[in-house]
């Protein structure tokens, strides 16, 4: 037989997690916490991401390739933003000189 | 063996380029994980981009997140979240062999739950920031006194906000066209506990555009919290 069939006591249960993991984050951001706010509900949205990937989408009992078919998703996404943020981030860390400056360091001083 | 007599061996739904039920089941999934790939980095290209502005405008994005009802946004949570349980429930149904009555039933519930979703989209939030001056380029009410120099970044929030929540009720409204096409074949009958794998992929889409909302929730509607001024204006 096809697939794995889950019990629906387990799809409840996660159902029930992530009804009181999204009263937690709702909460959570009623409260000062600074920072940590925004990395609580990221934590608890990574969180709810896992279980709804690994149970309601089968994830659990999915075949290696899938896995790391889905492993390399999330890898190319981490680039997508990780370097988009390197770039963004970091500018203004070391002067950047324009080329023209470079090639004719007069050229500042017409300015 | 008659090719007649080869194909009533097989098991409803079985493609013939495939061994068995097993690897037809697993490369249709592989097949829908490797779109649902396209999608995240069609999403997570408005992400980086609200990422990064976010960094930017950090000030104005929290008063563009207080003016959204955290409210709605919480219970829109849960009513997608519980679509996801009966679509789930739906292919459960198929794979232990249930009666086509309860596969009809969770997947119109799911139907219902979705457009219970875009109904509190529609409806409550979008039409009440319409009312409200809060969509830019339709109708978008500078508040000098509240915002100040931030005017225009709080226009570049609520640019975010439409668009994202916009992409997003676009791929509700296709989950439920797709939905609609799965109630007719499971009403002829087509899904057994062999072959319910129609039913399993548009699952991992409904389940996709779920997750994409699990994180539109806190980024749009809690950043930088709620505490200072509860329950938007």
């Amino acid at each position: 037989m096809a697939g794995h069939v889950v019990p629906v006591k387990v799809y409840v249960g996660v159902f029930l997690a992530l009804l009181a993991l999204t009263a937690l984050t709702t909460g959570a951001a009623s409260i000062d916490l600074g920072r940590w706010n925004t990395m609580v509900a990221l934590a608890i949205a990574v969180t709810k991401m896992i279980l709804v990937v690994l149970f309601f989408m089968h994830v659990k009992y999915s075949t290696g390739l899938t896995r790391i078919v889905i492993m390399a998703g999330f890898f190319w996404l981490a680039i997508l933003v990780g370097l988009t943020l390197s770039d963004e981030l970091t500018r203004g860390w070391t002067p950047a000189p324009g080329p023209w400056s470079i090639l004719f360091p007069f050229i500042r001083g017409l300015f | 063996m008659s090719d007649l007599a080869a194909h009533a061996a097989h098991p409803a739904g079985f493609a013939h380029q495939f061994e068995d039920m097993d690897q037809q089941h697993a490369a249709g999934n592989l097949g829908m994980w490797v779109f649902l790939i396209t999608e995240i980095m069609f999403f997570g290209g408005l992400f980086a981009g609200y990422i990064i502005y976010r960094a930017l405008y950090l000030p104005a994005f929290e008063t563009g997140s207080r003016l959204l009802n955290v409210n709605l946004g919480a219970t829109n949570t849960a009513v997608l979240i519980a679509s996801s349980l009966t679509m789930a429930l739906a292919i459960q149904a198929a794979q232990a062999g249930k009666s086509k009555g309860t596969m009809i039933f969770y997947l119109i519930l799911t139907m219902i739950l979705g457009a219970t979703f875009l109904g509190v989209k529609f409806i409550f939030e979008w039409r009440h920031d319409y009312v409200e001056g809060l969509v830019p380029g339709i109708n978008f009410i500078v508040q000098p006194e509240h915002w100040g120099p931030m005017a225009s970044q709080v226009q570049m929030f609520f640019c975010f906000y439409f668009f994202m929540t916009g992409l997003h009720a676009l791929h509700m409204i296709v989950g439920i066209g797709i939905l609609t096409v799965l109630v007719v074949m499971a009403a002829r009958g087509r899904f057994t506990e062999q072959y319910f794998f129609p039913l399993e992929i548009s699952g991992l889409y409904w389940h996709f555009v779920d997750i994409v909302w699990i994180f539109l929730f806190p980024l749009l509607y809690l950043i930088g919290g709620t505490f200072v001024m509860k329950g938007g204006h």
